[in-house]
């Protein structure tokens, strides 16, 4: 017995605590450490430096004049309009989507969260060619809309479409996984104990994704707002007009106004930095969510 | 309230979950639905509740059909498996969850509502409790918050599907004997599913058993134990050593050329049969014990093979004629003609007037 414990004794003492039997030295530690840094520097703090750099390379005069130009204005807020149209709605679409799917059983279920999940999968400039396809002058709806004074493509309408259709997967992506986990004992219990069923809604099943729901709300906005792909197809780049922040970037950049590309971009590189704070706090909360579900 | 259950069907495709279930159930009476999984005990009790609907039959709570009562207005109380507590909700939101939503005018003023849900807590044990969230309860006092949730609406029925089902052992005991006088004070007509013969037996004053979507027996917890209709009914209450036999004449079986009384329930001499003996109810007798010549007295010769021992009881397993398989015996411990036993021994066994069954399946 006491040989035993003095065995013990010596093995710990000759483990360092550096040097644990499941760790790398530390050279090999360092060389790891440092590449996944340098990586990360190269690939994503260096863009946004760079962004920043030469948006303000003349001075912060000409960076406030970049974004202060009435085109550059203009843009911002067509990019504002858009996203407060398209959020909204997919919110409420991605809501009902994932209610449906993760709370009944219908025909047709399968396929419906498969074509859910379909603006992922398609090229965002094929989804902006389909909108012009099915809505351009020489399109299927395109005469029809034509006879009734309606114009979608190179419009703000043709922009709301061609953004929703992008980020339509966000919101549903993030609420049907925690929905089916969390099952239909809840609202059936509410049922039975007498809540109608808008109060089952907001009383019971909201309140239980809601911190599912904002996070995929922020992916969705985020989306929306920096979508170029579907939107430069439909767009036609109208100035001041039918140009979201970035495709001015773009024309911006093509007239070798790089401080005023770079400004605008900045404001977008913002908005990306804004959205991954939120998303880490509410992925933090988001955890604590789904770890009372799986508790009880 | 009493109910009354008359062909009640439900299929899930070409499976029939219940088929044509008959069930009255009077007033103030405390049912278990026993049954193993998969035998429509559960879905029996989400039709009543109005969360699966029937193909055919019908259930009339107190004279009237509820077939068209939407579940939100058939004052069910109904406590889940798992207990479905709203989770964002504290104790107390849960409790108030079902006066809260009720339209305006029927709605009882805050102070009311704060005063009835304090009474609840007080009824299931928890007073204090209230501001908890379900996550920092254990098992048991959600069982209690569930319980007290679905009698805040006060309903006309309670239904329980598997309410010790996910407790410990020791909880489980203590919360059957509340469940129990809860029902005594309360009077409330209640249902409880259970797949624990034990549980039913303790519980409940009518035991159903269910098998494939039937009624195999039901009546009180004695009837079923003293006299099971069916070969299933007999070997889900409990453990049995199952024999072939023969029926002997009337009244009259033979086990492997022992004679046993026992009610051959109109099966005609001759015929093949299946005879259920409790291992409890089997005598162990000092080895020596004289056969009588003319049979008939149960007694039988043989080996005990193994030797268990338990703090209450002590089992043997014996071979004998009679059976390919040994035969079990459970004998009290402290019997006080209990003869010492061990493994390789020889026995003597009383065997009792067993269950007699048509040889099927």
């Amino acid at each position: 017995m006491g040989g035993l414990t003095r065995t013990l004794a010596a093995a710990r003492t000759r483990l360092k605590p550096a040097q644990r039997p499941w760790e790398e030295p530390l050279g090999i530690r360092l060389l790891l450490i440092g590449i996944a840094i340098l990586f990360l520097g190269v690939f994503l703090v260096l863009p946004l430096a760079v962004v920043l750099t030469q948006a303000l390379r003349k001075g912060l005069d000409a960076y406030l004049e970049g974004i202060g130009s009435p085109d550059s204005l203009a843009a911002i807020r067509l990019t504002l309009t858009v996203a407060a149209i398209a959020v909204p709605l997919n919110t409420i679409f991605g809501l009902a989507t994932a209610w449906a799917i993760a709370k009944f059983e219908f025909w047709g279920k399968s396929l419906l969260t498969t074509i859910v999940d379909l603006p992922f999968s398609v090229s965002p400039v094929i989804s902006g060619l389909i909108y012009v396809l099915l809505f351009g002058a020489n399109g299927w709806f395109g005469p029809f809309l034509e006879a009734h004074g309606i114009r979608v493509i190179f419009t703000v309408t043709g922009l709301v479409i061609a953004t929703i259709f992008v980020t339509l997967p966000f919101v549903a992506r993030e609420l049907i996984p925690l929905m089916q986990d969390q099952g239909t004992d809840e609202e059936e219990a509410a049922v039975l104990l007498g809540a109608s069923g808008w109060q089952t809604f907001f009383r019971v099943t909201l309140p239980n994704v809601k911190w599912a729901l904002l996070y995929g709300v922020l992916l969705c906005n985020a989306r929306a707002m920096g979508e170029f792909g579907a939107v430069s197809v439909v767009s036609g780049h109208i100035r001041g007009v039918t140009n979201t922040m970035p495709l001015q970037v773009e024309i911006l950049y093509n007239e070798y106004n790089y401080v005023g590309a770079f400004a605008v971009a900045s404001l977008l590189a913002g908005l990306a930095l804004v959205t991954l704070v939120l998303k880490t706090l509410l992925e933090w909360r988001f955890r604590s969510d789904r770890f009372d579900s799986a508790e009880s | 309230m009493p109910i009354a259950i008359q062909g009640l069907t439900k299929r899930f495709g070409p499976v029939f979950a219940l088929d044509g279930i008959e069930l009255e159930v009077p007033d103030r009476a405390f049912v278990a639905l026993l049954g193993p999984s998969g035998s429509g005990k559960t879905t029996l009790l989400r039709i009543i509740a109005g969360l699966e609907r029937a193909d055919a039959g019908q259930i009339l709570v107190d004279g009237s059909d509820i077939a068209a009562v939407p579940p939100r207005q058939r004052r069910i109380g109904f406590v889940f498996q798992h207990y479905a507590l709203f989770r964002h909700m504290t104790v107390f939101g849960n409790i108030a969850f079902g006066l809260q939503v009720r339209p305006g005018a029927t709605r009882p003023p805050k102070a009311e509502i704060q005063r009835r849900v304090e009474e609840l807590l007080a009824l299931v044990r928890l007073p204090g409790l209230g501001r908890r969230y379900p996550r920092q309860l254990s098992g048991g006092q959600r069982q209690r918050v569930a319980l007290a949730r679905a009698l805040a609406i006060e309903p006309k029925l309670l239904l329980l599907d598997e309410p010790f089902g996910a407790l410990d052992a020791k909880v489980r005991k203590e919360l059957r004997v509340w469940l129990r006088e809860l029902h005594d004070r309360t009077g409330l007509t209640s249902l409880f599913v259970t797949h624990d013969q034990e549980e039913a037996l303790e519980l409940a004053d009518q035991v159903v058993v269910l098998r494939d979507g039937r009624i195999e027996q039901q009546g009180d917890p004695a009837a079923l134990v003293d006299r099971p209709a069916t070969a299933f009914v007999s070997s889900f209450l409990g453990d049995v050593n199952r024999l072939p036999c023969t029926v002997a004449g009337a009244n009259m079986v033979e086990v492997a050329g022992l004679r046993l009384p026992a009610d051959t329930r109109g099966l005609a001499p001759g015929s093949r049969a299946i005879a259920d003996i409790r291992p409890r109810a089997i005598r162990l007798l000092p080895a020596g014990t004289p056969l009588s010549s003319r049979g008939g007295d149960g007694l039988v010769a043989g080996t005990a093979r193994r030797v268990l021992h338990s703090a209450t009881t002590v089992t043997v397993e014996a071979e004998t004629p009679l059976s390919p398989d040994p035969i079990r015996i459970e004998a009290d411990r402290h019997a006080p003609d209990l003869p010492a036993v061990s493994a390789g021994d020889p026995v003597m066994l009383h065997l009792p007037a067993p269950f007699v069954f048509a040889a099927e399946r």
